[in-house]
């Protein structure tokens, strides 16, 4: 008798990922098709997927998809929430997208308190461009617009974008986490589990900020980022619970 | 039957949305479209699902639209000029994803910031398609408010059957004149035909996605002659427009919305003086009327086009008279009023200039 221990969730196609070797958006895919089954909400989530390398999700997560504009998606994921309130709807955003051309979609709609859940993947660069500087770089990292790199003088500092979110009196829970190790990932699935609740219990704004590799536009092997996010990104990220007014739920 | 009511241009258009099924509203202050707004938040908080947004920007206000309108609203959004440039992202992202959506431009003066005065200085942006892209929308030009109250149905109902964003445009004065308006009978936003395309949860189907990055060349060159078919279609089925003392006309004034409703009166005028002039007033602007305006050139020699900025229509009505006729022009640009005198100079001018009073 042989008992199966693991295998692809339900609401994940039967696809090939993709994504670079060490890249942190299939983690967060798979994370994401989980909790939709553990939630037992995949047949009424619709996902706002961005510009940006995830652009491609819907070839993965088995739920409805409405593409956005770069930047986009916390409007277009209002207009869809607003329209059909008992669905769960969830934008997945980049750094580029969230934090520089979308940060006023993203700060509004959190500061109506939108019942709708973010899902932020900062890996520190434009991946899908390239590798350039990216509103989250860290001061001193390479990007291929950052000759010699970040100079936060010449470039401005990395945009505390969850920060910035938690002061908006809508937002009901802001947290950051890491992929830099199993735990860090469980600790991610717990966050983004408890963002849904947020959305299912209509109690507001909710967002999940994770921190992500990207060997590829880091020219690192995938140990070597997984390193950099433990080492490097999390000293001026730091992983914490940057709001919460819910609770335990 | 409804009663009539006198009613300005921009809570006209707002009302009879509401009245077409619309449930979803999201825009952003300017001017001189605010009172549009406004009804549209007092109407939608009057509807238990009616839904009102002021959104932070233009851009997500037409991103709001386009969430709406995925998730099966008829959904819309209104502002002037300056605010149309900043929708046309989300405009050409309607087109693609081939969602339904209404958008109405109150015309001001421009370029750039411009003034508040009503100004036609928009034609181009709204029919070659304004955003990025191999795209068009159907634009509709009222010039009265009971034409406005029609044409807001008729919007709403093609953007629903072609499954493309459909533009009303007017201008300040066709925003803020009262007219007297009988609004047709209400739709039920839950009688409206089905939309087996949206996106509300996967449930007891296979999950879709609406999408517009088609990586693929092929596959986007298909998606560019499916939306050309589209345009084709509409092209076929829907030109409209107006006409009025064109029978025996010598001289015919093109001229849309409030550049009509001026050229009218004028064109009266000159009929009491004797002058065989008549009107064409393209009712949509795209798709252009093009064979009302063939057709008349086996006896009209002399068009005018008539516009409220340097020339815009004159090009289309050019090109729809296949060089047949000779096309005059006469206009004012930057938020100027003409008056019937002015026009009904201009008009005498050519008329006596091309010699049509002589048989």
């Amino acid at each position: 008798m042989t008992t199966k221990v693991f295998q692809r969730p339900k609401y994940l196609k039967d696809a090939v990922f993709h994504y670079c070797p060490g890249c942190g958006h299939s983690i967060i895919h798979r994370l994401l098709a989980e909790i939709m089954e553990e939630l037992d909400i995949g047949e009424r989530a619709i996902c706002v997927p961005p510009a940006g390398c995830a652009v491609l999700a819907y070839n993965y997560l088995d739920i409805d998809m409405g593409e956005a504009a770069h930047g986009r998606s916390p409007a277009v994921a209002t207009g869809i929430k607003r329209v059909l309130p008992d669905r769960i709807v969830f934008s997945y955003q980049g750094d580029g997208d969230i934090a520089a051309i979308g940060t006023a979609e993203t700060i509004h709609a959190a500061n109506r308190g939108e019942n709708i859940t973010v899902v932020f993947v900062n890996n520190g660069v434009y991946g899908m461009t390239g590798g350039q500087m990216a509103p989250t770089t860290l001061p001193g990292q390479n990007s291929t617009t950052t000759p010699g790199g970040r100079d936060t003088a010449r470039d401005g500092a990395p945009l505390d974008l969850s920060e910035i979110i938690g002061i908006t009196r809508g937002s009901a829970y802001i947290e950051r986490t890491a992929l830099h190790s199993p735990k860090s990932i469980r600790q991610t699935k717990k966050a983004l589990t408890k963002a849904f609740k947020v959305q299912i219990k209509e109690l507001g704004f909710s967002l999940v900020e994770v921190l992500s590799p990207c060997p590829t536009n880091w020219k690192m092997t995938p140990v070597e980022a997984t390193k950099w996010v433990k080492n490097e990104m999390t000293k001026f990220f730091p992983i914490k619970v940057i709001k919460d007014e819910v609770g335990e739920i | 039957m409804s009663e009539k009511r006198l009613m300005r241009g921009n809570h006209t258009i707002a009302e009879a949305a509401v009245r077409a099924g619309c449930r979803f509203y999201a825009g952003y202050p300017i001017t001189p479209q605010n009172e549009f707004t406004e009804y549209a938040a007092s109407a939608m908080a009057k509807l238990p699902d009616g839904i009102f947004i002021q959104a932070e920007s233009e851009v997500a206000a037409i991103n709001m639209v386009i969430g709406a309108s995925m998730a099966g609203a008829r959904a819309m959004t209104s502002s002037s000029s300056p605010g149309i440039s900043l929708k046309q992202e989300g405009i050409s992202f309607l087109a693609a994803l081939e969602l339904p959506a209404v958008i109405v431009n109150t015309m001001r003066g421009g370029p750039g910031l411009g003034n508040i005065a009503p100004a036609q200085g928009d034609y181009f942006q709204a029919t070659r398609g304004g955003g990025h892209g191999d795209y068009r929308t159907i634009v509709l030009a009222p010039a009265s408010g009971q034409e406005s109250a029609d044409l807001t149905r008729m919007a709403f109902d093609y953007a629903d059957k072609y499954r493309t964003p459909v533009m009303i445009i007017g201008d300040g004065m066709m925003g803020q004149m009262m007219e007297p308006v009988e609004f047709p009978e209400p739709v039920d936003p839950n009688e409206l035909p089905p939309r087996p395309w949206i996106l509300d949860g996967a449930r007891g189907r296979p999950s879709r996605f609406i999408r517009s990055l088609l990586l693929d060349p092929e596959v986007e060159e298909e998606l560019n002659w499916k939306l050309f078919r589209t345009y084709e279609t509409i092209t076929r089925e829907i030109p409209s427009c107006d006409t009025y003392e064109t029978e025996d006309a010598r001289l015919i004034v093109a001229a849309y919305g409030t550049a009509a409703r001026i050229a009218k009166g004028a064109i009266k005028k000159l009929r009491e003086k004797g002058l065989k002039v008549g009107l064409l007033r393209p009712v949509t602007l795209w798709p252009f009327p093009e064979q009302s305006f063939l057709e008349l050139t086996n006896h009209v020699k002399d068009f005018l086009a008539f516009e409220m900025s340097t020339g815009q229509m004159l090009d289309d009505v050019k090109l729809a008279t296949q060089g047949k006729s000779n096309v005059h022009f006469y206009g004012r640009p930057g938020g100027i009023i003409p008056t019937p005198d002015e026009i009904a100079g201009e008009i005498q001018k050519i008329y006596h200039h091309q010699h049509l009073e002589e048989d």
